[in-house]
């Protein structure tokens, strides 16, 4: 496989009330954005820990992308604030550790953010692509 | 017997075994000599008489806060399930603590693992504790029969040869780098109180892996955790690993994989330091409890730095503040978030 032709995979876990929403609206929008996402629901961004993120790598995907609400539009009023914490500290760890930076992204995206939606997953699939397969786990 | 160890070891032994003859505390916890030189075991003193058995001496590398919720909970008096707790205070118990282990202490109390009350805290200021892998790297692996310490220096005998080393150079990493040396709360003070060290750049071990470029870095990592045997060693010496289940026996669902192939080992790893975000205080414990010498205090470490510059905390030195990962700021640094360029090209 040529890197050229190498599709890489994505896990996106997205917040029930935002992102998720956000995707969907980009879909009703009819945004265009690569069809290489695959999106785990989750009720919000502070349901989501490390080894989740690392379960869907050892399980063979080359990147992740996980979303949440805008920092004070937590459906749960703080969820997202501890998520940003956590994933502050856990996105230095992997890459002190060597995985590439690219590989692990986190961003924020309302329900009102179709177009923003499909702007990140573009780019990221776009990152990612560049980085070629995950053969680091 | 004017050396620093063997002051700090008659006082302990006094005030413990006051402590113990008072009744103000029914068990109190230090270390005792191990079966090898250069090895102590914790130990939990009973009578005035066990008081006589504790030591203090550059080998007690493990961490005593590790043992203090199980201990405070041996010397209640036994009750059902469903009994009400006994009237009155419940049994005291008496610890030795430095700085690093009295910080656990807070980490503790303020995770309602201990109760600050049922402690008697025997501060103590620590000269830093000697790694006995740098030892044995020292003397090429040859068995040591014999160790002496002084003030200063380490006197060893390995197959009847004698060697000086310095202690100072044979010290652990994280004694090294260790900026509160001196205990953080305590109720009774234990020899000289000594200014805390000022390590001239405490993350300097972090820095340089840091400089390093992604692959590079993954091949130290790699490196570092090939030999690890998954034997828990480092969890279980832990002081902030007390959960019932840990992540790693969980079956279903089963997150981390149990082999010792590098993907789980990795993991393992990773999420190990990751339960001690904000809440390690580098005492060095994991390190020195590995039989396979994996300097798995990097990784915390890092969290260590990354915790004091992004967020300005420091595990267990204030207990009225709440924990780093139990609280938010609206805000907190957000520099890791991918920020989309705007405008894709639309049809």
């Amino acid at each position: 496989m040529t890197e050229n032709s190498f599709e890489p995979k994505i896990i996106a876990f997205l917040c029930n009330w935002c992102s998720y929403a956000g995707a969907d609206l980009a879909g009703v929008s009819r945004f265009q954005y690569p069809s290489n996402i695959r999106i785990v629901r989750v009720p919000c961004s502070g349901r989501i820990s490390p080894p989740m993120l690392f379960s869907a790598l050892k399980q063979g995907a080359d990147g992740i992308l996980v979303s949440g609400c805008h920092p004070g539009d937590c459906h749960y009023i703080s969820g997202n604030l501890f998520a940003r914490r956590r994933f502050a500290l856990f996105k230095n760890l992997l890459e002190f550790a060597g995985i590439e930076p690219g590989r692990v992204n986190f961003t924020w995206v309302s329900a009102s953010e179709g177009e923003r939606f499909a702007d990140v997953v573009s780019q990221v699939t776009e990152a990612v692509r560049q980085l070629g397969p995950f053969n680091r786990f | 017997m004017n050396n620093v160890n063997d002051i700090i070891t008659q006082e302990l032994r006094a005030f413990a075994s006051s402590l113990l003859e008072s009744g103000e505390v029914s068990a109190f916890l230090g270390f005792a000599h191990g079966s090898l030189p250069m090895t102590t075991r914790p130990f939990v003193a009973k009578t005035p008489e066990d008081a006589q058995k504790l030591v203090w001496n550059s080998f007690c590398v493990l961490n005593l806060a590790n043992y203090l919720p199980a201990l405070l909970k041996s010397i209640e008096p036994p009750r059902g399930p469903k009994d009400p707790p006994p009237e009155g205070p419940l049994p005291k118990a008496g610890v030795i603590a430095t700085g690093c282990w009295s910080r656990n202490i807070v980490v503790q109390t303020q995770e309602n693992q201990v109760d600050r009350s049922r402690l008697v805290i025997a501060g103590v200021s620590s000269r830093g504790m000697v790694d006995r892998k740098k030892v044995l790297k020292a003397l090429d692996g040859k068995e040591i029969t014999k160790i002496e310490e002084k003030d200063h220096d380490l006197i060893v005998e390995a197959d009847g040869a004698i060697k000086e080393l310095n202690r100072w150079s044979v010290t652990r990493d994280n004694c090294q780098s260790c900026v509160h040396s001196s205990a953080v709360v305590f109720d009774h003070w234990i020899g000289p109180k000594l200014d805390d060290r000022q390590a001239p750049n405490r993350f300097k071990q972090i820095e340089d892996i840091e400089k390093m470029t992604a692959d590079e870095r993954w091949a130290w990592f790699s490196k570092e955790i090939e030999t690890c045997i998954r034997c828990y060693a480092c969890r279980n010496a832990c002081p902030l690993c007390y959960c019932e289940t840990c992540f790693v026996d969980d079956s279903n669902p089963q997150w981390v994989g149990k082999s010792i192939e590098k993907a789980d080992a990795a993991i393992f790893h990773l999420l190990r330091a990751f339960h001690c975000a904000g809440r390690c205080t580098d005492c060095g414990a994991c390190e020195s409890a590995c039989p396979m010498g994996i300097r798995m205090r990097l990784l915390t470490k890092k969290l260590e730095k990354d915790v004091f510059e992004l967020f300005g905390d420091e595990a267990g030195m204030d207990a009225s503040k709440p924990l780093t990962m139990t609280t938010y700021k609206l805000e907190d640094p957000q520099g890791f978030i991918f920020e989309p360029k705007h405008g894709q090209k639309k049809e």
